[in-house]
């Protein structure tokens, strides 16, 4: 049994999504016979962690702070072993453009894209690019922060009009945005878990909304909103494809002990491209990777309790 | 290893198990955004929530001492459904101050406002049924109205209320497609979320229509007795006497919400529904409650308390209203309310009030973004702002925030189009402060949106 610190809610605009993953979390570790010691992050998060040294800490943060590399530092710092992704693999899967010039180099598709920060266009005329940006993309173009975890400031613009106000809004959440071609097919999620060394990719996911032609924040977290099919109905050659760009994303962004690797399948062409690597993926009663695991009978619990494990095993601590 | 309690397994088991209601009760982007306005550094000027620091803890105390002296046992006890008596001759004084003369036995005392939202659609409501609502109208209203199938069609609000022509438009519409709305929604003085007041011509009209098409009205009245300027306009169900109107009145707003008390007062045979309809939620009102109520209103000093009350929230009101002069670029309008708790601020049509909570939330302010006052996606580019919750130095400086953030905005679509538009949809307050007003109700209005959804929110990542 180990004292398990399990750190979710903060500020991050993800705090609620947070806190039900934390929560569910929780009772998964309290079933493993873990000690837990439940945190919801705020100021005094070094202080409690620095009085009461836990033997793991249980990163269940989504969004800035905790998916981006900074709370993962802090725990370099003090020293406490924790769970998922290390700081290098946090920070190049929170910045979207970071991950698709990464993606790009190593030959694994991702949809095109530009990227820009506001100075761009406040101070060195980006704006004049536009015209050509929306020529080479074509529309629809998929509007987003770079840095934003959820589909929270993504917006969708369908002609040269709403870039404008697209741009304003992803803008709100970050000083980086990405402007995207949109592909028009299958949404898939492949969840990733490690163990005995091996990376090996969950059923894939596919994500259907049952009632909106998109995928927004509210469906993606309610029940019965957006219908969850897993394993997806794909060709085997298509899955195998799949799930071997998601591996191969995951290990390029040095990726640790699990994550989710999002994908569409362009219904036009058959192709793949891989949108995002997540490093913290959601773990609520809706969340794709619990799902996965289900599917390859990998049960909650023992799905956290690896977790855990692969924390100590980085840390090269035995579990207590 | 303990056994998996299953993901998916467990979602088809319980998705299965909901209610057909249940698709229609949604959590949201916003909602969630709201969970971190709750921050202490936060200054939310999104809360609906009266000012009860205001509140002497001394007469707290005497009116708590009073009850563990004299009614302990029947304080801890249930109660009748319809209140207690002594609580709806209390209701009787309230209600007589804003003009309207009621016996007893026209009134049940609620768990709120909010309850008798609840509890007259319970009464009305089938599947399918169509409720009028205002647009904007009450964010809380909402999850109501979804929560019982209802269709809600919305009437636009100008400065004068509801537009009245273009409900008996709407009605005319509905009529000729075989569908017969149950009743009207309206909250007249002092809207929730926009501040404005309906015209006493529109009043008048608005009960002649119901009457005409045998509609019910439920009129909400939380604000009534917060008015900080001009006369005050009589009340939907003084001009109707008690035939179609509903009335609802509140207790949260000139005493405590957190008391959780409300009345309605309704044609015996439609309170004798919401009677069994309240058996059948809660079996009574908090007795609790309705004893401190009592034993407040016993000391004679309510109305000291309110006009208390008045004279501070109209100071936070003109404070309000004089940062967003300073603060909030030309291109934004917003309503001047002779009362109430709320200013409704309307920017232009390319910024997402939502993303900009989001924005502003770094900033450590907070608002509630327009959406969440419509049913059909309008809304994006307005907010609703309340003046009663926070102190002038408070207001002010949540204004100044926002305001930067909103000229942030304006600027940087100014630099994406290569101009900046004179914004037609956008027009500012322009009386000074201390102008005499002509329009004591409502002041200038700017329109309220007329935007439908855009289909331009997605993500697939």
């Amino acid at each position: 049994m180990s004292r398990v610190a399990v750190l979710k809610g903060g500020n991050s605009l993800e705090r609620q999504v947070s806190l039900r993953s934390g929560a569910r979390v929780e009772d998964a570790l309290e079933r493993l016979g873990h000690d837990v010691m439940p945190i919801d992050v705020g100021t005094d998060l070094v202080d409690r962690l620095k009085a009461d040294p836990p033997d793991a800490a249980f990163v269940a943060l989504h969004g800035r702070d905790g998916e981006d590399g900074t709370v993962q530092e802090l725990l370099e710092i003090l020293g406490i072993p924790y769970t998922g992704s290390g700081i290098l693999a946090c920070i190049r899967s929170m910045d979207k453009v970071l991950t698709k010039h990464l993606l790009l180099d190593a030959g694994i598709p991702t949809p095109e894209f530009f990227a820009f920060n506001e100075t761009a266009f406040r101070e060195l005329g980006a704006a004049e690019a536009l015209p050509a940006i929306e020529e080479r993309l074509d529309f629809p173009i998929v509007v987003k922060p770079a840095g934003q975890g959820s589909a929270l400031g993504i917006k969708f613009a369908s002609s040269a009009e709403h870039v404008p106000a697209a741009l304003v809004a992803a803008f709100s959440y970050d000083s980086k945005v990405v402007l995207e071609r949109h592909v028009k097919g299958r949404d898939l999620a492949v969840s990733i878990i490690e163990g005995d060394g091996e990376v090996a990719a969950l059923p894939i996911v596919e994500a259907v909304p049952r009632e909106e032609d998109f995928y927004d924040f509210e469906a993606r977290y309610e029940i019965g909103r957006t219908e969850f099919i897993c394993p997806a109905d794909l060709p085997e050659t298509v899955a195998a494809r799949a799930e071997s760009l998601a591996v191969g994303a995951y290990r390029l962004l040095g990726c640790y002990g699990f994550g989710r690797v999002d994908l569409m399948l362009e219904e036009a062409t058959g192709e793949l491209f891989v949108l995002e690597v997540n490093s913290v993926p959601g773990l609520t009663e809706t969340s794709l990777l619990p799902q996965a695991a289900e599917a390859a009978g990998i049960s909650f619990d023992a799905l956290v309790g690896r977790i855990v494990e692969l924390s100590f095993e980085r840390a090269g601590t035995p579990a207590a | 290893m303990a056994q998996g309690r299953s993901t998916s397994r467990d979602l088809e088991r319980y998705a299965g198990l909901f209610a057909a209601r249940t698709r229609v009760m949604k959590s949201s982007a916003m909602r969630d955004l709201m969970a971190v306005t709750a921050r202490p550094e936060v200054i939310s000027l999104a809360g609906g929530l009266p000012d009860t620091s205001t509140f002497p803890p001394d007469t707290f105390a005497a009116v708590t001492a009073r009850i563990a002296a004299e009614s302990c046992a029947k304080a801890l006890q249930y109660g009748p459904t319809e209140g207690l008596l002594e609580t709806r001759q209390c209701i009787q004084e309230v209600v007589a101050a804003e003009g309207i003369r009621l016996d007893a036995d026209d009134l049940i005392v609620t768990t709120g406002g909010q309850q008798v939202i609840d509890l007259v659609t319970k009464a009305l409501i089938d599947p399918g049924d169509v409720v009028v609502a205002e647009a904007p109208t009450y964010p809380g209203a909402v999850p109501v109205f979804s929560s019982y199938q209802a269709s809600v069609v919305q009437i636009d609000v100008d400065s004068d209320g509801m537009r009245i022509d273009l409900l008996e438009e709407t009605l005319d519409r509905l009529d000729a497609e075989g569908r017969r709305p149950k009743f009207i929604y309206t909250v007249p003085s002092f809207q929730n979320p926009s501040g404005v007041t309906m015209s006493l011509a529109r009043r008048r009209r608005l009960v002649e229509v119901a009457h005409e098409r045998e509609l019910l009205v439920l009129e909400d009245n939380p604000y009534g007795l917060l008015r900080y300027e001009g006369e005050a306009q009589p009340t939907l169900r003084e001009l109707d006497g008690g035939v179609y109107v509903l009335y609802l009145g509140t207790f949260s707003k000139i005493l405590s919400p957190g008391i959780r008390l409300g009345w309605v007062a309704a044609p015996a045979p439609v309170l004798e529904k919401i009677n069994l309809g309240k058996q059948a939620a809660d079996l009574c009102t908090s007795t609790l409650s309705q004893l401190m109520v009592q034993a407040y209103f016993e000391q004679g000093h309510w109305r000291d308390y309110v006009d208390s009350l008045r004279e501070i929230y109209r100071v936070r009101r003109d404070t309000m209203l004089d940062a967003l002069a300073e603060f909030f670029p030309s291109e934004a309008g917003w309503t001047r309310p002779a009362g109430g708790l709320f200013i409704w601020v309307t920017l232009p049509d390319f910024i997402d009030t939502t993303d900009l909570l989001a924005r502003a939330l770094r900033d450590n302010v907070a608002f509630v973004p327009g959406e969440a006052a419509y049913l059909d996606g309008r809304g994006r580019s307005s907010m609703r702002l309340n003046f009663s919750a926070s102190d002038e130095h408070a207001i002010r400086e949540g204004i100044r925030r926002i305001g930067k953030v909103v000229r942030e905005q304006v600027a940087l679509y100014g630099t994406l189009t290569g101009k900046r538009e004179p914004l037609q949809q956008a027009q500012r307050e322009v009386a000074p402060p201390d102008a005499p007003l002509e329009e004591p109700e409502g002041g200038r209005v700017v329109q309220l949106p007329q935007r439908m959804r855009r289909h331009d929110r997605t993500g697939e990542s």
